[in-house]
């Protein structure tokens, strides 16, 4: 009879325990991934074959959907910021604000909301099919370190490729915004440009350099992750996939307003 | 001399391994055999260094490697050879790749002798001008050669087999056994494999270990398996439904 409270209490007590341990677990493990992929990176042999393939899978492979995408963005500014500046008579000021949105917020979040979704999900998918079929534990008892050989190459490709792809979703969306403004609207070429010279600066750019930066790394940080501790079969697999790109889309969105509070 | 001792393995409050204990000679074929389920599997990882045992010894010509990492872990593992049940086949590299691979990586050959040692391999295996597939392309039993070929390119001194003819019919299962006792008295390789190919596995082992509930059961010649007195492998090595291993 006595025991039966302290059992009824045990009970969620012990549950909400276990789930903070595997949280904790689960966070160091994370941690602990990135840390081991970091000091890989700085251990010769490298393996430039397998950086040049993810360099192409991550950066050349979604070109065309960063230039589909950078396009339509910068055309819905222009005419949005337009329609809005036209109505304070500073319509003249269209292209700084086209540039600055892309260059500080919009270039950097987008870019990497689509290489997650094009090449995050993808990667996520490879490494855990890897997993399950053991081609993992292959390489592992070759005397591989898996780490080495699947995780660094993408993720340094990671911080190679965002940058880049951002700015070319920033070159693309200016324009985007220039043919909307500048080619539709009728706002002079001169004033678009002129104006954008005056107001960005390098403070800007390095903002948004900074930000691909690290979204670079924690797209890859968390899509080889979820690959490589995939759950069994297909089911697990595909949970692997979704959660990457959720935890990557919400941590890339988390992260950009962290630095845009700290970076000037 | 592989020697596992007392081995146990828990996953939660699942007791896999219960105190395992097997030798392996060294250059002998050794083989584990045990119900679906029954911790095979689970036992081969724990040698690969893949799984860490809760307790017990696993000596590697007297060199424990449960409490090895990293370096030290890796020089007993470049003695190993292993093939896995699905093959393990990297499907990013056509058939040719997959067996010089291990060389690419680890070996100081060069690329001549690389392409001359995988060719031979895969023609030893019966796979001669298949190398340009992708694993995609070759059939079950073909992927089971190329993972053999690939297990052997590097001249192991111990190989593993995780049941490396499932899935194969039975003229298939054949001709894989007798590959490996073709490439066992060319290269005189230690082998463990893990299989339930009853009865062919007894006209290829040296030795044959019984697992069952965790422990070795019964270990010995074939001859000696094929005639104990324990009703546990009896009724195994017949396929009973009634006995004491219940059919769930």
């Amino acid at each position: 009879m006595n025991t039966e409270p302290s059992t009824a209490f045990l009970g969620p007590v012990e549950s909400l325990g276990r789930a903070s341990l595997d949280i904790v677990g689960s966070l160091g493990r994370f941690g602990l991934f990135l840390a081991q992929a970091v000091a890989w990176t700085f251990i010769p042999p490298f393996k430039f074959r397998q950086l040049l393939e993810r360099v192409h899978f991550i950066g050349f492979r979604s070109l065309s959907i960063i230039i589909l995408t950078g396009a339509f963005t910068g055309m819905v500014l222009g005419l949005q910021v337009f329609l809005t500046l036209v109505r304070f008579g500073s319509e003249a000021f269209l292209g700084p604000a086209v540039a600055l949105s892309l260059i500080r917020e919009l270039g950097p979040v987008l870019a990497a909301l689509m290489v997650t979704g094009r090449a995050g999900s993808a990667l996520t998918a490879e490494i855990g099919i890897m997993r399950i079929t053991e081609q993992i534990d292959a390489l592992t008892v070759m005397a591989l370190n898996p780490v080495r050989y699947l995780i660094v190459p993408v993720i340094v490709a990671g911080f190679i490729t965002f940058p880049l792809m951002t700015a070319i979703f920033d070159v693309v969306g200016i324009f985007g915004g220039y043919l909307v403004g500048v080619k539709l609207l009728g706002l002079s070429e001169g004033t678009y440009f002129g104006e954008m010279r005056t107001f960005v600066d390098m403070a800007d750019i390095m903002t948004g350099f900074w930000k691909s930066l690290s979204f670079g790394v924690i797209v890859t940080w968390v899509c080889t992750y979820k690959g490589y501790y995939t759950g069994h079969g297909a089911e697990g697999v595909s949970r692997a996939t979704t959660q990457a790109v959720v935890l990557s889309s919400v941590l890339i969105l988390v992260w950009d307003y962290f630095l845009g509070s700290v970076l000037p | 001399m592989i020697r596992i001792e007392n081995l146990h393995k828990a996953f939660g409050d699942q007791r896999v391994l219960q105190g395992v204990t097997l030798e392996v000679p060294s250059g002998e074929i050794v083989i584990v055999i045990g119900r679906s389920g029954g911790g095979k599997s689970v036992f081969l990882r724990h040698l690969l260094g893949l799984l860490q045992p809760d307790s017990g010894r696993i000596l590697v010509d007297d060199v424990d490697i449960t409490g090895l990492r990293g370096r030290a872990l890796d020089r007993v593992r470049e003695r190993y050879g292993v093939v896995f049940q699905g093959g393990a086949l990297f499907d990013s590299m056509t058939v040719f790749d997959n067996v010089a691979f291990p060389l690419r990586e680890k070996s100081a050959l060069s690329p001549q002798e690389i392409q001359d040692r995988a060719e031979e391999k895969l023609a030893q295996v019966g796979l001669a001008g298949m190398g340009h597939k992708d694993p995609a392309e070759i059939s079950g039993g073909m992927k089971k050669r190329v993972a053999i070929a690939r297990a052997l390119v590097t001249e192991p001194e111990i190989v593993f087999f995780d049941e490396p003819t499932t899935g194969l019919d039975p003229v298939l299962v054949n001709a894989i056994h007798h590959l490996i006792l073709d490439l066992h008295r060319k290269f005189r390789f230690t082998a463990i494999m893990v299989s339930h190919e009853i009865p062919e596995i007894f006209q290829i082992a040296h030795r044959v270990a019984m697992l069952h509930d965790g422990v070795i059961v019964e270990a010995g010649d074939p001859k000696t398996i094929q005639g104990s007195a324990n009703p546990v492998v009896q009724q195994f090595i017949r396929g009973e439904i009634e006995g004491p291993i219940r059919a769930t």
